[in-house]
This record gives C-alpha cells, structure tokens and sequence, in this order.
C-alpha cells in the first residue's frame, strides 16, 4: 500500500446527533483521479472539510505525501500540495480576476510579479484572460467555477480536491471543463472529486467510491460502482417505484 | 498621478509661508488625523478587521514618551519608537486574542473598544501616570524635548508624518503583505484554502498599525504638552482616528488623507463657528449629517468615487 498520495484511515465527524462522516477510509494514488459520490448529505463535503483542514476528525488519520496532515490548519495543507474548491464559490468579490488567482500563486512565488506571470498562464489555461481585469463580483456561474478552479492551480498542488465543480454548468461547458481537468490530470496532478454530474464522474474517475450517510457503502471501477445494488439502492430507495 | 502627487507635497511645504497660525493648526491637524487615519488604514481599511479601539495605542505611545521625559530625561525623538514598540505589543495582544479566537465584526469592536477603555480607566487611577489629572508638560522650547517656538514645525513633522505612513501603506499594497490584506478582508476562509496564513498576516497588520498609531500618541502629547487619559484613551479619539479613512475610503492609499482634508477643517470651523455663535455641540451634528450622507451616497468613501469621476472625464 505504498505510494499512496492521500490516504484516510477511519475519519470520523459528529455534528451534535449527525454522524456526518463515520469511519471512512480512502486512497488516492499519484497521478490518478479518484470521485466520490453519494446522495445528498453524505458527508461527502464534510469528508473534503477533514481532508483539507477546515474541520477536525472526532477521529480517524490523514497522511498526505507520507506525512500525518491530521489536525493541520488548511493553509498548511495547501503549502504541501494540496488545494480544494467550494461548493458554493468563494470569489474574492471586489478583487480583479488576476488579484483572484494571484492570491493562490503568491504561496509559491512571494514576489508579486512572478505571481502575476503564474497567474496570468493558468488563466489563459482556463479561457479566463479576458476577464482578468475585472472584478470577480462580476462572474457568470460558469465563470465563477472556472475561477474557483484556476484559484487552486495557482497555488500549484500534487493533489485537487474539486467539490461539485461542474453543478449548473450546461451541457457545453460541462464538457470544456471536464476535457480541461482532464488535461489537468495528465499534467500528473491528482485529483480527489465530489461530483453529482454522472458523465462527468463516469469518463473522469479511474476509481468511485460511495458514501451513505456518512459511511463508505461502495468502491471500485465506474462500471462496478453503478451497477452495484447497495448504490442503486441508496440513490433510489429499496422500494420499488 | 505622479507629477500631481508631488506637485501636492511640494505646494504643502510651500504652503506656511502663506498661511496665519490659526491656518497652519488646521493644516497640523489635517497631517496628524491623515496620519492616524492612514495608521489605522492598515488594519481597518486593507486588512477589513474595523478596530474602535485605536485611541488606546495613542495613549500607550504619548503616555510612554511623556513618562519618559518627565522621569528619565530621555529624549522623546527615542521616546517615540520606545513608545510605538510598547503600542505594537498592546496590539499584538489585543489581535492574537481577537483573532486566534475568530471574534469578527462587531465582536472584534467590542473586543478593541474594551481594551481601551480598559487602558483609560487604568491610567485615570494610577497616580504615578498622573492619575484624572494627566500629566503636563513643562514648555522649554527646546527641540531636543520635542518642543518648538515655531507652530510651523510641528507643521512639518506632521506632515512628515503623513508622508511616510503613506509612503509605507504605498510599499505595502505591492508586496505580498498588502495583497493578502485585501484578500482577507474579502474571504478568509478563501485566503485559507489558498495557502494564506491569515492569523499571523492580520497580526502583523494590527502590529504596524498599532505601532505607527503609537508613534503619533508621542506627537500629539507633545503638540498639547498635556496628556488626560480622557483625550488620549477615549472613545472620541478612536472614532476621530476612523471617521477620515471611512469617509475617504477605507482600503485605498488616499482615502485617509482625502477624509482628513474634508473632516478636518469641517470639524475645526464649525466647532469654532457654532462656539462663537453660542451653540456649541452644533458642530457634532453637522459632523453626524455628514457621516449619514456619506454612508448614504458614497458608501465606498469619497476616494473611489473621485477616482472613477477622473476616469470618467479622460475616457
């Protein structure tokens, strides 16, 4: 079990009466691009939550490039390569695009120019340079998800944690994003995903698992995963319709 | 923008040679609460994390030099940076307790207003600082006690004053340091997740802000060559000190400057106008009706607004 990049061991959070996550365990190799999925209220943002520092485990372990991560605040995660997006995007409104994705590059480069550099290429990357002299308050959804995205390249990560990046995007630019995480990946970054978008999970992931009500109910290969009973059972319900 | 800056300080050191006393006090007080504003700027305006409490700083840093003065015979040219450092502590502590624990908004005021009606109420009972009474200081007119026969003096220094704070919050908005200010005044959690280390960038900016605000207690104990704990650790003092910036606006590198050429002689004349004329407070509510219009029609301060008026007219 050796070369893991990420690996969770029995991660456990209770909020109050909610066991939000309770004894997952998880793995993402180098290079490879790992999905997790789950109905709604699985646990599976609090899961990124443990992973990336913003909530600490009641329980459980985290090692992250063959170091313990555990009770890590999330600016240290990021330092050692790993980065997230949020659900609901978190622009820095008032800021310009470029400020945006600079704050993410200043990490690696502290001089602001060399940041600026970085971060002008990751926004051509991501079709964005147009809109770099804007302010981020200004996006469209799609826009917003682009920069959510080009945020944490800038910070220049071995792992991305990407939490619903392609919800209320169209059909179009659900495909653009996924070729370019696609891209992303060939690069050699890892990538750790949560996504509701079933096409997108289907052609990204190499590996799907599956979270219940906090826990793990699934694991395997795309095609295991969806033609597996307990998952067909949590997202339908086990009564016949 | 660049020739107008220096246009500007250039007609600024020319200006006492034109000017009666009464003008260059004004014109003091303009660079003094410039210089507090732009202090303050630092933490409030860049970082976003509004501190009521600044008074408290003044106080340490005017209290100390004086201290110092009085008892020692040092000099308050050194008084000063003795004075700056002992404020910076007391915002080291007032921000790690503020921001370790996550008190934000009106929390963190609350927290910054206390300390420095803490410190008021403190000094008001030692006897050894002066206790109600404050401390005076004796007029020798001798430059190396900071005292001066010639108003326009004090002039320069605090122009001085208001220059290199400006010049520093200058440095700073193109640095790492200032970037990551206006970012955390955004998004903290942002900030966070992208690597930034948010605790120890809001400390170090409540550190310079305090620090500076501190060397300016020194300027003002020995402007007045008195300190009371009322005029130095009170509430008023600390919402002067933020009134400038907030009109001008809070964040950008001329709002408190701007702020003070508009409050300034608004507060100074109709103090004067309405105490002549016998109603005195008067000048307090056009001060309250000013603010409200601000808050009203410029809710970004006056600077913003001024810029995009200029771009406006080139395009």
């Amino acid at each position: 079990m050796t070369g893991a990049l990420l690996e969770v061991t029995g991660l456990s959070k209770r909020f109050g009466g909610l066991q939000a996550v309770r004894d997952l365990s998880l793995r993402v190799a180098e290079r490879e691009i790992v999905a997790l999925i789950g109905p709604n209220g699985a646990g599976k943002t609090t899961a990124f939550a443990l992973i990336s520092g913003f909530l600490t485990a009641d329980a459980g372990a985290i090692r992250f490039r063959g170091r313990s991560i555990t009770g890590l605040a999330p600016h240290r995660v990021c330092a050692l390569g790993m980065a997230r997006t949020f659900q609901i995007t978190r622009p820095f409104p008032r800021l310009s695009v470029l400020r945006n994705v600079m704050i993410g590059a200043l990490g690696r480069h502290a001089e602001p120019r060399e940041a600026e550099a970085r971060a002008r290429a990751v926004l051509d990357e991501l079709g964005l340079a147009a809109k770099a002299e804007r302010p981020a308050g200004g996006l469209t959804l799609a826009e917003r998800k682009r920069l959510e995205l080009a945020k944490a390249l800038a910070t220049e990560p071995v792992l991305l944690l990407l939490d619903e990046v392609m919800s209320g995007l169209n059909d179009a630019e659900t495909e653009r994003l996924v070729a370019e995480v696609r891209a992303i990946n060939a690069r050699g970054m890892a990538i750790l995903l949560i996504e509701h978008v079933m096409r997108a999970v289907m052609s990204l992931a190499s590996r799907i698992v599956v979270l219940n009500y906090g826990e793990r109910i699934a694991e395997g290969r795309p095609e295991e995963v969806a033609n597996d009973p307990r998952v067909i059972e949590a997202y339908l319900g086990d009564e016949p319709a | 923008m660049k020739w107008l800056g220096a246009l500007a300080v250039l007609a600024l050191l020319a200006l006492p040679a034109v000017l009666n006393s009464y003008g260059v006090t004004i014109f003091i007080l303009i660079f003094f609460y410039a210089f507090l504003g732009q202090a303050w700027n630092v933490v409030g305006g860049y970082a976003g994390q509004l501190s009521v409490g600044h008074a408290a700083f003044v106080g340490v840093g005017g209290y100390t030099a004086a201290m110092l003065s009085i008892e020692k015979g040092l000099t308050p040219w050194l008084g000063m940076f003795v004075g700056g450092a002992l404020a910076a502590l007391l915002g080291a502590v007032i921000g790690y307790l503020g921001f370790r624990f996550g008190l934000r908004g009106f929390y963190f005021v609350l927290l910054t207003v206390a300390f420095a009606e803490i410190c008021r109420i403190a000094v008001s009972n030692i006897d050894a600082l002066g206790g109600a009474l404050g401390l005076y200081i004796t007029f020798t007119g001798d430059p190396r006690q900071f005292q001066f026969q010639d108003n326009r003096v004090y002039y320069y220094i605090a122009l001085g004053l208001m220059l290199a704070a400006t010049g520093i919050v200058a440095l700073l908005e193109r640095r790492r340091f200032g970037i990551y200010l206006t970012a955390i005044r955004e998004d903290e959690g942002a900030c966070e997740a992208l690597g930034v280390d948010t605790l120890k960038y809001k400390l170090l900016a409540m550190i310079l802000s305090s620090f500076l605000t501190g060397i300016g207690g020194t300027f003002y104990a020995f402007y007045l060559f008195s300190l009371q704990p009322g005029t130095m650790f009170g509430i008023p003092l600390s919402v002067e000190i933020i009134l400038r910036p907030i009109v001008g606006g809070a964040g950008t590198l001329l709002g408190p400057l701007l702020g003070s050429f508009i409050l300034t002689p608004l507060a100074e004349l109709s103090r004067l106008y309405f105490g002549q004329s016998g109603l005195h407070g008067l000048h307090l509510v056009a001060y309250g009706l000013l603010l409200i219009g601000v808050v009203l029609f410029l809710p970004q301060g006056a600077y913003p607004y001024l810029r995009r008026l200029i771009a406006g007219t080139r395009a």
